[in-house]
């Protein structure tokens, strides 16, 4: 969304500045063959070089014209009018706006925005308003604003005027109010209206007022209302009982809408804090779950994905966006790699031996930690997040959600659906839940478990690779990024089920949302505590997890 | 009744000494730790300073420490090498028993601490607490600091053992949630709020039964000790081994639905063996805390658990002495390699569970045994 609009910002620039140039051009040569083409656009600048010299009334006709132009520009134009930041150049009659105080000023041109150099503040003439004019611009520029076809610069016209309520922009808000399509932007004038009601004589007038306010959740109006109860004697307090009354129901509506809002909020926050942790689990689901390899060195695994992050911004530090696309694909290959080696180098010699395969693998993740610092220094590395993965999404007033929460969320979805998709659609899928079902079976088969054995640990640690790109994103890249997140990691998958993907996924889904609903009640490292204490405790209740695979074997 | 107990006793030795006889090795740990425990003091005390046979203070305190560790490593070996249970978190019990006589060596600093205050550790003093919290009423004596010792651990490990093993919680399930138990109780005691001193724990102790820490005649007794408790938890936990029951528990870890099968009460065989243990282990942890003179949250993690677990692996497990091989190759050489290379730490000792786990899977004790050992 965010970058959808910046990209239309841009061409909207570059379709204002195009259509410019020529313009200026042709004003410099002898011949004017493109000025009646351009006399839309033309008309701009010279109704702008009429302004410095024209008398109140007809400056007051020229805004009007500018205003029927319908051009982009017009809204700068005048504004810096309005601000009286619109000054005249002496020497030759040009128009520029001017920022900056003191005897030489910056120079803006009004035409494309662009800045053109400075002058000493001697040689410029202001371009005056009076009071008049300021009042009409002002209405004018927030109706502009108003008919803008984004919705999002509505909205935002019409927050600018709820902050100061006045006899002009009610005129405006109510015009618009009939045309509106936007149902946000209706809402938000409708508050906007009934907050100047409230200034009403009228008992019914602020009685209605009241009751619509109470379906809005701007801030502005919950003080106000606020105010409104309180006792009259402390001044803006609301004098008619029934009024007050009707405030206080309306209050009591607004609290109860907050607190749904901030509990959907948490529960978003829930579920990207579970996806984090799902993300970290799922290689385990399939090391661990589906090959029953207890792989110590999951979490090293994820630490090289995030280090291979670092690495890749390194390289292109030109195109930090583009990293992280990149990075995806390379931290799967080198975790994955990675993998393969312990698998093939230790792990093979101990199945069959899962406490043994545990020992030796938390020596690898010891080497592996102790080579990073080394390689990388002990101090954490500072890894870069792309502009697109920052910002928030503000739903409405009181619920926004990080974007960077967002992504996870869907890309931990991603993450699974192409394991899924793996596991239950190719060949190698095929192979390796035929492996861990039954292995002299799958043999006997013609099946090369072997072969099978490496690449599922390679895509096991490949995810984990993968995994680490997005912590990367989330907290610090150091030598022990992968240790804290081993134990929960295990937790889930066992949570979860042992063998099954899908039960990762719920389970690390579900143990976010406890802590996070936990979180405001015994905070952060508590909650934690809590949700390991029961995980110990559910795990004696069924020991199996969540979602057990079905078997009869006596012993597991 | 006296008359039981005398039987009971005559049972134990009658036992025990045939139980001794049969373990050559067993018999070589005593003999030796018997001369270190002669020889130390003498070494320590009698040679002047500077003379070639002198033993530093240094020395002893490092040896007392390894001490320690052998008897943690030995309370794993009960479980994992004898009865297959896996934990990853003895080092729970083992910071828990030092928590508890931290404790004791918390109240008798008294009105010495920083802030002079006589009722309050500094860290309550620094956080500004007003009155002791309730759980630490009591540890001014030395009797409750000591039972304590024995029963935090133990109640913890009977009320986890009994729940873990009761639902056949067994294997890798079993290892990850002591890990996780561990775990919680660190992210546990990092918190201020817990009065355990958070982040820094105890340190600063200055005397023990009002004989100061710091003096050589104390750390000399405390060395003492120590041998004598090592020696006897290998003697007790021979026994054990030897012991009816300590077959059964054998049986266990070779076919644990087999002697399920047969009547045993499998259950309750593994309870007491991990509770057993777990009460080794505080024991060695009050035994540490004295001698390195500070307790912090760090004891808890999980990767210190794992790491007396490679111990008893690089030893040779399900031999007792083995256990107490291992702990002192391994923190001997993680002393002189993080002083002399602290770098190459990490990758040794990471090599080792490598090479160990796949070379040698009876440990040192095993490679000797194929050397010297009589065929079987």
């Amino acid at each position: 969304m965010k970058s959808l609009r910046r990209i239309a910002i841009v061409l909207v620039v570059l379709a204002s500045t195009a259509r410019v140039l020529p313009a200026l051009a042709a004003s410099e040569g002898p011949t004017q063959p493109l000025a009646t083409v351009q006399q839309a656009a033309a008309g701009l600048p010279s109704l702008l070089a009429q302004l410095p010299d024209a008398s109140y009334a007809e400056k007051r006709s020229l805004i009007k014209q500018l205003l029927e132009l319908h051009d982009a520009r017009v809204p700068r134009v005048l504004g810096a009018l309005l601000d009286g930041g619109m000054y005249v150049r002496l020497e030759d009659h040009q128009v520029f706006i001017v920022a900056g105080e003191g005897s030489v000023v910056e120079l803006t041109d009004p035409l494309t925005g662009a800045h053109v150099g400075s002058a000493a503040a001697d040689d410029l003439g202001k371009v005056g308003v009076n009071n008049q004019i300021r009042k009409e611009l002002r209405i004018r520029l927030a109706q502009f604003a108003l008919s803008d076809p984004d919705e999002g610069i509505r909205l935002n016209a019409v927050r600018e005027m709820l902050r100061a309520v006045d006899p002009d922009s009610i005129a405006v808000l109510r015009e618009r109010l009939a045309v509106e399509p936007s149902a946000a932007v209706k809402r938000d004038i409708r508050a906007g209206l009934a907050l100047a009601d409230l200034d009403s004589d009228d008992v019914k007038v602020r009685l209605a007022a009241v009751h619509t306010l109470g379906e809005s959740l701007n801030v502005d109006v919950y003080n106000r209302l606020s105010t409104m109860v309180q006792s009259a004697a402390d001044g803006g307090g609301e004098s008619d009982a029934q009024v007050r009354a009707a405030a206080q129901t309306a209050l009591r509506g607004i609290d109860g809408k907050r607190k749904f809002y901030s509990l959907i909020q948490t529960l978003l926050y829930g579920l990207s804090q579970g996806s984090v942790l799902v993300l970290a689990a799922i290689g385990l689901a399939i090391t661990f779950g589906v090959m029953g390899v207890i792989n110590m060195a999951h979490g090293e695994l994820m630490m090289i994905g995030s280090y291979t992050t670092y690495v890749v911004q390194l390289l292109m530090p030109q195109h930090i966006g583009a990293s992280i696309l990149v990075a995806i694909p390379a931290a799967f290959l080198v975790s994955g790699v990675v993998g393969i080696a312990i698998e093939r180098g230790i792990v093979r010699h101990l199945y069959g031996r899962p406490l043994e395969t545990l020992l030796a693998t938390f020596g690898v993740s010891l080497i592996l930690q102790q080579a990073v610092r080394d390689i990388f220094s002990a101090n954490n590395r500072p890894v870069e997040t792309p502009a697109w993965l920052a910002g928030s999404l503000q739903l409405n007033e009181v619920l926004a959600i990080t974007y960077n929460r967002l992504y996870i969320i869907g890309f931990t979805l991603g993450v699974f659906l192409l394991l899924l998709l793996i596991l239950k659609r190719t060949r190698l899928g095929l192979e390796v839940r035929a492996v861990s079902q039954n292995r002299p079976m799958a043999k006997a088969m013609g099946i090369r478990t072997e072969r099978v054995d490496a690449l599922t640990f390679g895509l096991g640690s490949g995810i984990a690779g993968i995994a680490g790109v997005a912590l990367s994103q989330l907290t610090n890249v150091g030598p022990n990024l992968g240790q804290s997140y081993i134990v929960d990691s295990f937790m889930v998958v066992v949570f979860g089920g042992v063998g099954n993907v899908w039960g990762t996924e719920i389970g690390g889904n579900a143990l976010g949302m406890v802590n996070k609903l936990l979180e405001p009640y015994s905070g952060a490292v508590l909650a934690k505590i809590f949700v390991l204490v029961f995980l110990i405790l559910f795990i004696q209740r069924r020991p199996r997890g969540l979602f057990p695979q079905k078997g009869r074997a006596a012993d597991g | 009744m006296a008359d039981a107990a005398a039987l009971r006793a005559e049972a134990f030795t009658g036992r025990l000494w045939p139980a001794l006889q049969a373990d050559r090795g067993g018999r070589v740990f005593l003999s030796v730790l018997a001369a270190v425990t002669v020889l130390v003091p003498l070494l320590n005390l009698i040679p002047a300073a500077g003379s070639a046979l002198h033993l530093s203070s240094y020395t002893v305190t490092l040896l007392g420490k390894y001490m320690t560790y052998a008897m943690l490593a030995m309370a794993v070996d009960l479980v994992w090498g004898y009865c297959g249970i896996l934990s990853l978190g003895h080092g729970a019990f083992f910071a828990l028993g030092g928590y508890a006589i931290g404790m004791y060596l918390m109240r008798q600093i008294g009105a010495r601490g920083v802030y002079g205050n006589p009722n309050l550790p500094d860290f309550m003093v620094f956080l500004n607490w007003n009155e002791l919290p309730w759980f630490w009423h009591g540890f001014e004596y030395f009797s409750v600091a000591a039972l304590m010792v024995l029963l935090v651990p133990g109640l913890l490990a009977l009320l986890f053992g009994f729940l873990a093993f009761r639902s056949r919680v067994s294997g890798v399930y079993l290892s990850i949630i002591t890990q996780a138990l561990t775990y919680a109780l660190m992210l546990a005691f990092f918190r201020n709020d817990m009065g355990f001193g958070g982040n820094n724990g105890f340190t600063d102790f200055k005397d023990l039964l009002g004989f100061s820490l710091q003096s050589p005649g104390t750390r000399m007794a405390l060395f003492l000790v120590t041998a004598l408790a090592l020696g006897g938890t290998y003697i007790l936990c021979r026994f054990i081994i030897a012991s009816r029951a300590g077959r059964v528990i054998q049986a266990v870890r070779d076919a644990e639905n087999r002697a399920r099968f047969l009547g045993y009460r499998v259950e309750s065989y593994k309870l007491w063996i991990f509770v057993l243990s777990a009460l080794l282990a505080g024991i060695a942890g009050a035994l540490y805390v004295p001698q390195i003179g500070i307790i912090n949250p760090s004891e808890f993690s999980p990767a210190n658990s794992i790491e007396i677990v490679i111990w008893v692996a690089i030893g040779g497990r399900g031999t007792l002495y083995g256990a107490v091989v291992g702990a002192f190759l391994v923190n001997y050489a993680k002393t002189y390699f993080t002083a002399a290379w602290p770098s190459m730490w990490l990758y040794a000792l990471g090599a080792l569970f490598v090479s160990v786990t796949l070379l040698l899977p009876n440990g040192v004790i095993g490679l000797v045994k194929a050397r010297f050992g009589r065929p079987r």
